[in-house]
This record gives structure tokens, sequence and C-alpha cells, in this order.
């Protein structure tokens, strides 16, 4: 392996310095970093460019096992690795679900043989995602895929004593379960926000209240048996308020919000095109501006993609009968880049911390949101800010197409992503081997 | 007008100019040969995803008075049943020369897509989709009280006459396309039903919301538009305690409809469950205009038919 | 897009429509030999004043006495063209005939100018589908030839040799604010230099 130097980037967008790579970790950063140049080295002009740790999602569906015709780990990963992802946390709804050590040791080997990124295996939290008995979270922790992170994401742990039960159970293993909030009995057969746009086009609402009311219900839980909660895709003013009253009171909960949630609102539905079709549903302005000033404040602590790749024709379709979800991990740092930094919500410094370092502390990714410093692993995006690029999913290497961003100008682009030293995307394309 | 989707769709003077065209057609039914050729050669497809057999009849015998060609396409014993998808449909529909495509489907949205997706490039009359519109049904309800309510009907609106529709508001097409349709005509629209069964969001509609069909009546009516309750879901979903309940507080009684000014009239959609949301001798007495609605509603498709398919040039030469 | 330049020339005036109106009057009561029970049916839109102004004319002269709206009636083909992908969809007019119908008599169509002949052709179907007349004339005030079926008139006002690259334009007081009728013809290269 090669050493890489990257030249003239601003590592954090706060001050400008020489990076240079060797092996699996980055072994000089500053004046230091150009002495120690070889013959060998690779250069890498980072002029304009911000350098950051590379960026980590807690919530990526991989779909494989089972959903290979929309995504698989090594598309899904390549996806990841263009939008800038170093490590992935492939959520448990898979065919079957990765409710067993077998099957997420089996999702984290793929990833590894892979080789486009780390790939965590969330757990499921209940077997088979039926809310009736906890799955075998301890074994699922011991594998070798090393889980901490726990979820049924797709369908909410409903049952209270249920939740109860797994968030005392996670303590053994030092873990944390990702709530998908949904109140079962308050979204029958949903299909968006509950509100204007919903009772004029005709179309079953998805109140806010019922992603509320289970956050109220789990929050205190966590502070009821001192365990760790982290709350997935929330979407209302009011969930926003919650956390920030949970965490006024010391209570131990993390929470996350979608690029697609930064901006986009039930306005959408309007088309009737499902690619806007998601779950948690687009919310209304008042909602998307809440959740920008909650991830501003730090009440938001991450944003994870909620990557969900489907097939055409689930998408193709009546909107009532079409699948929920979007892809998301090649749009993501353009999302916020748009919504967030230049809109001077968030500075280079809170993108690395709301996208790199939050998240791998929280799904204790040991390799993962380091500093860019000396001894540390190198694990580093390259992004140039200063472009423009029209949404075109035929470019996304994601198996999948439905992206709601198609046809949007989004500002960024990824000069290059390593991972473990080496080169996964370089000048925006894939790197292979 | 390229295809009808929406009450939206149409302008103040696109909707009278339907209505006057339902008119010219009303009086081409009464002659002796009720068969006009205007759409000979063309061929419209009844596309019916969710049964109705009113609505589809309605449709096919519009069709042939314009001598247009009918095809019915509907769920039962078709490939529909099998789960063939909308697209495959349409794409099927736009491969064997469909001119214009009338859709019934239990999806909102479902004709929205149809115009909207690329599959098929034809005119496409919404004949009810989900719980969004139908607006071929507030036309005909729009054509029926202006008969009755408006001297020299044609070329007029509705202008300061007052409507209440009462029951199930949230699952119905009717009242959206209705509450629309009325208020763009210049009618006031009053909507009555227990809260369960008003959506959230309705602020934003053109129209007053009551809770209580005695204090809507003691406002004054022109006309009272009863919507078809559903009671088997009702009741099980709690959006309401019991049917009688229901039936004391919302449902038209001759009690009620004596309270009503002599000159208004009682529609409802159908089909009616009577005796609980509308009292039988309401239903056939002399203020009821229900039968008369069916009838209109052959005249007002035409219509419909006419504007979407008369100036479609793509095969002009 | 400019308009190409066009020269008018009035081949009908004022007066000189009142007289042809008045003269094909007196000539649909010497055809129907005494007989009066025939009735002018006036096509949407300037056959209808055309009509109305027929029956007038037959009042004042004592031609016929009686009610106006007993002899004389309007006819809307709209429903009946063959060419309605061509035009712009307008609200149909209404029909309005007679008390009397028109099964068994005599029904004079009324248009202001016979060209391919096809609006002709849509008022038989249209009538044919409102009764069964005895048997039907035509009136117009311009016959300007160029027939694509096998369609000619009774009763003319003028008959008007044109080319098909001209128009014709009647103005009815009615319909337009004053009575002419206008012969226009793109000018050639030459002319507009």
């Amino acid at each position: 392996m090669t050493s890489i130097l990257i030249t003239g980037a601003s590592l954090y967008g706060d001050t400008i310095a020489d990076v240079l790579i060797d092996g699996e970790d980055i072994v000089a950063v500053g004046p230091e970093a150009t002495g120690r140049v070889t013959a060998t080295t690779e250069k890498v002009d980072g002029t304009g460019c911000i350098l950051l740790p590379g960026l980590v999602d807690l919530h990526t569906h991989l779909r494989e096992p089972g959903g290979e015709e929309a995504e698989t780990v090594d598309t899904g990963t390549m996806a990841a690795a263009r939008g800038g992802f170093t490590a992935v946390h492939a959520m448990a709804n898979t065919t079957p679900t990765a409710d067993t050590a077998g099957v997420v040791e089996q999702v984290h080997q793929r990833g590894q043989e892979a080789g486009h990124c780390d790939v965590f295996p969330i757990g499921a939290v209940t077997v088979g995602l039926e809310s009736e008995r906890l799955a075998d979270l301890g074994a699922m922790a011991e594998s070798a895929a090393r889980v901490r992170v726990f979820s049924d994401d797709g369908k909410c742990v409903f049952d209270p004593l249920l939740m109860r039960r797994a968030l005392e159970y996670v303590k053994t293993v030092n873990g944390v379960i990702a709530q998908h909030a949904q109140d079962p009995a308050l979204t029958p057969n949903a299909q968006m926000h509950e509100g204007a746009v919903s009772a004029e086009i005709g179309l079953m609402g998805w109140p806010a209240v019922a992603e509320e009311s289970i956050i109220a219900r789990d929050v205190l839980l966590a502070e009821h048996v001192g365990s760790r909660l982290h709350v997935c895709h929330l979407s209302t003013a009011g969930s926003v308020d919650i956390i920030r009253w949970a965490k006024q009171r010391g209570i131990a909960v993390t929470a996350e919000v979608t690029p697609h949630h930064l901006i986009l609102t039930d306005e959408k539905a309007r088309t009737y095109s499902a690619r806007y079709k998601v779950n948690p549903p687009l919310r209304t302005q008042k909602d998307v501006d809440a959740v920008r000033e909650g991830l501003a404040d730090g009440t938001i602590d991450i944003v994870a993609t909620d990557h969900a790749p489907h097939p055409r024709d689930a998408k193709d379709t009546e909107w009532d009968r079409a699948a929920f979800g979007m892809t998301g991990l090649e749009t993501a740092l353009s999302i916020v880049q748009a919504t967030m930094v230049d809109t001077g919500r968030l500075t280079w410094r809170d993108v690395a911390r709301v996208m790199s370092e939050k998240p791998a502390q929280i799904g204790l990714d040991a390799r993962h949101g380091r500093p860019i410093a000396a001894g540390e692993p190198a694990n580093l995006l390259l992004w140039d800010p200063s472009t423009t690029a029209t949404v075109d999913p035929a470019d996304h290497a994601s198996r999948s197409s439905n992206t709601p961003f198609e046809g949007m100008d989004l500002p960024g682009t990824n000069r290059a992503t390593i991972f473990n030293g080496r080169f996964t995307v370089r000048d925006g394309e894939l790197v292979h081997g | 007008m390229k295809h009808l989707i929406s009450i939206d769709d149409l302008t103040r003077q696109d909707a009278i100019d339907v209505l006057d065209t339902a008119e010219h057609m009303a009086q081409t039914q009464s002659r002796s040969i009720r068969k006009l050729p205007t759409l000979v050669g063309r061929t419209v497809v009844n596309l019916f995803f969710e049964d109705s057999t009113r609505t589809r009849i309605s449709f096919e015998a519009a069709a042939k008075r314009l001598s247009a060609d009918i095809i019915n396409f509907s769920a039962k014993g078709s490939s529909l049943s099998k789960g063939e998808s909308l697209k495959d449909t349409a794409l099927t529909l736009d491969a064997m020369g469909a001119d214009a495509i009338v859709v019934r489907s239990s999806s909102s949205g479902a004709a929205h897509l149809l115009a909207n997706a690329g599959w098929i490039d034809k005119p496409i009359v919404n004949a009810g989709d989900g719980t969004h519109e139908h607006p071929t049904q507030a036309l005909l309800d729009a054509y029926t009280l202006r008969r009755h309510l408006v001297e020299g009907p044609t070329g007029s609106d509705l202008a300061g006459k007052r409507v209440i529709i009462v029951g199930d508001i949230l699952h119905s097409r009717v009242a959206r396309s209705n509450v629309k349709l009325l208020s763009l005509l210049g009618a006031s629209v009053t909507l009555v039903a227990p809260p369960a069964l008003i959506p959230i969001g309705v602020q934003s509609w053109p129209c007053e919301v009551s809770y209580s069909l005695d204090a809507a009546i003691a406002e004054g009516a022109d006309a009272v538009m009863m919507l078809r309750v559903q009671r088997e879901r009702m009741v099980g979903g709690g959006f309401f305690p019991t049917e009688g309940e229901y039936s004391r507080r919302f449902g038209l009684s001759t009690d009620r409809a004596d309270r009503l000014p002599d000159h208004a009239v009682v529609l409802h959609p159908g089909p009616m469950n009577r005796g609980f949301e509308i009292a039988s001798d309401v239903a056939d007495g002399p203020r009821s205009v229900i039968v008369e609605q069916v009838n209109n509603g052959v005249s007002v498709r035409m219509s419909v038919l006419y504007h979407v398919l008369a100036a479609h040039t793509e095969e002009a030469s | 897009m400019t308009d190409t330049p066009t020269t008018r020339t009035e081949v009908l005036r004022a007066d000189e429509i009142s007289r042809a109106l008045t003269r094909i009057g007196f000539e649909i009561v010497e055809a129907q030999k005494g007989e009066d029970d025939f009735v002018i049916l006036g096509i949407h839109n300037r056959g209808v004043p055309l009509a109305r102004r027929i029956g007038e004319s037959l009042r004042r002269t004592g031609a016929t006495d009686r009610e106006i709206d007993d002899f004389v009636g309007t006819l809307d083909i709209t429903m009946f063209r063959d060419d309605l992908a061509q035009h712009p969809t307008r609200v149909p007019y209404s029909t309005d005939l007679p008390p009397s119908g028109i099964d068994g008599r005599t029904v004079v169509l009324v248009d202001d100018v016979l060209f391919s002949g096809r609006t002709i052709r849509a008022a038989l179907d249209a009538l044919s589908s409102l009764g069964r007349p005895r048997n039907v004339r035509l009136a117009v005030l311009v016959d300007r030839g160029h027939r694509d079926l096998p369609i000619r008139a009774d009763f003319v006002g003028k008959n008007l040799p044109t080319s098909r690259r001209e128009a014709v334009r009647v103005h009815l007081t009615e319909t337009d604010g004053d009575d002419a009728v206008l012969l226009e013809r793109p000018l050639t290269e030459e002319e507009t230099r």
C-alpha cells in the first residue's frame, strides 16, 4: 500500500493543512506531512475542499438478504462510498430478519468482502420484528458482527413492557435501542402527514402525535430503567420539543433526523408521485424549520439517511399501493450543506460532529468519527463545496432510483473517500479493489 | 379541457360551460332520436378498478348517446383482479387505441397518475379516486341544484345559495369535489358531521363546519346533501357511539326536512341507507331530487366527454 | 407571427343585403305555391339573425300573418359537425323549433355563406334527429362556390365567384355591429412591395 498526501484542504473548514496517510492510518498532519513524502506517495490536490472524517450512517437499509432486487450489500456500500461514508449501520428488516447471530454475521461478512466501507449490522429487537418476544440480543452482541445497535425499524416496539425489557436488557452489552416511533393504533393504513394537504388530496393521515407520544413514553422508560435510547428519523416539531425536555432532564437519549425531513414537506404529496412516500412522512414547513433548529442547537444529535431503496415497480404505482422509503446515501451531505451549512446553521466542524463523530459514538464504532490527527484511522472524506450538480439517479451507484431529489440542483461534490487508508472514491468515481 | 381529474382543473367559466352544455345535451335527450354523432369513431374506455355499477352505466350511456364506442374494463374477471398494475393497464389501453379513459379506483390519485405519469397521453376523466375527488358527481349535483334553485339556469352560477352537506366527510370524494365546485360557483357550503368524520386540516377548505344539523338548518338552506355513511365501518372504527345516536343527531328526519324552506331540495349521491342517514319519507318526498340526479348524470357526463374529446386534435387532419 | 397583408373589397352593402333578404323571402313564398306552413331555421351563428330578418320581411309585406316565433327557429349543428377536432371546443347553442315542430313541413335552412357544404350536411343530420320534414330547402346570403359535397342552395342572395385563397366575411348588425359582406384577398408579393 502506497502513502497518500492530501494537500491544501481545509480540515473541518477551519485550518488548511496537508495530511499524510500511510497504511490504514494518518501518520502526519501539517508541515511534517510534506516532509515525509516519498517517490511513491500519491498526491491529491485538496485546494478549495473540506477534509472531514469519513461519514457514518446509523440508519441504512442494504436490503440483503432477501431484497437484492432493490439493493445488495455491495451496491449499497458503493452508494455509501459515493456519498462520503466510511461506515454504515445496516437495518435489521431483511428477509430473513437480522435477529440471530447467523444473519448479522453474514451481513457483516458481506460488507467486509465488498470493501467499500464498514458494515455494522443492526440487530432486531424482537424476533421477526413481531413485537412478541426479544430476539437473541446477547448472541448478536457477542458474534463476530459485534452488534451494539438494536432496532425493529420499519415497525415500532409498541408494547410498553416489551420496550422496557429491551431497554433493560441492552445494558448488558452497552447497547442502544433505536426506536421507530410510530403508534400503530393511531396510524392504520396511514399514507402521509395528517394535515391540510392530506385532507385535501384524500390520503389517510399519519398524525404527528403518533410519533410524539411514543417518543415521550420511551424517554420516560429510558429514564426509569437507566438505559440508552436512540430515536430514529424524528420528524415533527413536537418531537424536537420532547427530546429537548428529555435532555434537560438528563435522560440518555439521542435523536436523528433524515436529510429529506430537513428539506421536503408534505406539499410534495400533491403530485401523488410515490417517490415522496416515506415513513415517517414528510411533514409541514413548520416541522422542517423545527428539525433544522433542533439539529443546529444540538437537540438532534445526528443526521442519518434512512436510505431505503425499492425496485421501480414498488414506486411506479398508486400512492397507497407504493412502498415507503427513499434512497439517501448519495445525496445526504449535499442536502445537509444546502439546508444547514449554506444557510449558516452549522459549520463544517458541526457537520463532522452530526454526520461522523456522534453517529460513531452512538454505534460504538472504534475506528470512525475520529479526529484528523496523526495516529488516527485514515477514514476521510474530501468534499468540494463549491460545485452544483443536478441530481440524476442514473448516475447513482445504488441499484434503486427512488430518490426524491431527482432534478434538484444540489451543492457539493465528493472528491475522494478514503476508507482505512485507501481510496474508495476518487474524483467522484468509485475505486474498485 | 384536456382532463377532468379534479374540480381544481376548472375555472368558474369552465364549470358553467360544462353545465350549459349539459343543458343542451338534456334537450337532445327528449327528442325521438337521442343519439348524436359527435364522437363517432372514438373509443372511450371505462376503466373501473372499483365496482360501481351506477357510475359505469351512466358513463356508458353518455358515451353511447354521443356515438362513441365504449369498452368496459372492470376489475371482476379481468387482469385487473389478478393484480395487473395501473401502469401496465395504461400501456395496454394506449396500445389498443383508446381515445379517452374514464377511471374509477379505490386509490386516491389514480386518475392524476394516469394523466401525469407519462404512461398514456389521452384524456382522463376521473370517475372517483379513493377519498380524493369525484368531479362528475359534483357537476351533476351542481347541475341539479341550478335547475331547481336558479331562474333561467343557462349561463348562471349558484351565487348566494346555501348548501348543507351531511355525513362522512372524511372518507367522501363527493364532499371534496362538491365543496370545491359549489364554492367556485358562488354558493356557501356548511359541512355537518361528528368531529371524527371531519378531516383534520378542514380549516383550509372554502366552507363552514358544524357539528349540529339542527343548527345548520336553523340558519336556512337552499339544499341539503346527505352522504352515504358506511355503518359497519363507522361504529367499529369508533367514529360515533351507535347507529341510533348517529341517526338521531345527524339523520335527515321528516321533522328536520319540514324545517327547511319550501323551495329547498334534498340530494343524495346514492346508494342510500334508508331510515339511517335519511328517512324514507324524505327520500321519496316532494323535496327529493335524488332520482333526477341519476338522470342528470347522463347529460353531465355527455357534456364532460364532449369537452375532453371533441377538440382533442391529435388525430385531426 | 405577422398577419399576411390583405385587401378588402365590399361586395354587398347594407342596403343590398336588405334587398337580397327581401327577395329571398318572396322566392320562398313563391316556391310554396300559397301553402303557409313552412318553417325557417337559422343555423348558428349568423344564419340566426338572417332567418329572423327574412321572417320579419315576410310579415312586413303581408306574405304571412303568422307570429315570428311560430315559423322562425334556430338550429345548432355543433354536435353533428365532422370537424370538431379542428376547432376549439365551445358550448353548443340551443336549438329552438317553432311550437308546431317540423314534421311534415317544408323547412328552409338559412346560413350566411355556402362554401364546402359541410355545415349544411351537418344541419341535415341535425334535422333528421329532430323530426321528418316534408322537404328541406336552403337559403344563403352568399354562395362562394368550391363545394366538397353534392349540395346546392335554392335561394341565393349573391353568387360570388372566389378563389380558395380568398375569405368571405359577413358582418351583421346583430352579431358584428354593422351590415356588410367583404371579400378579403391576401396580397401577392408584387403588391406588397
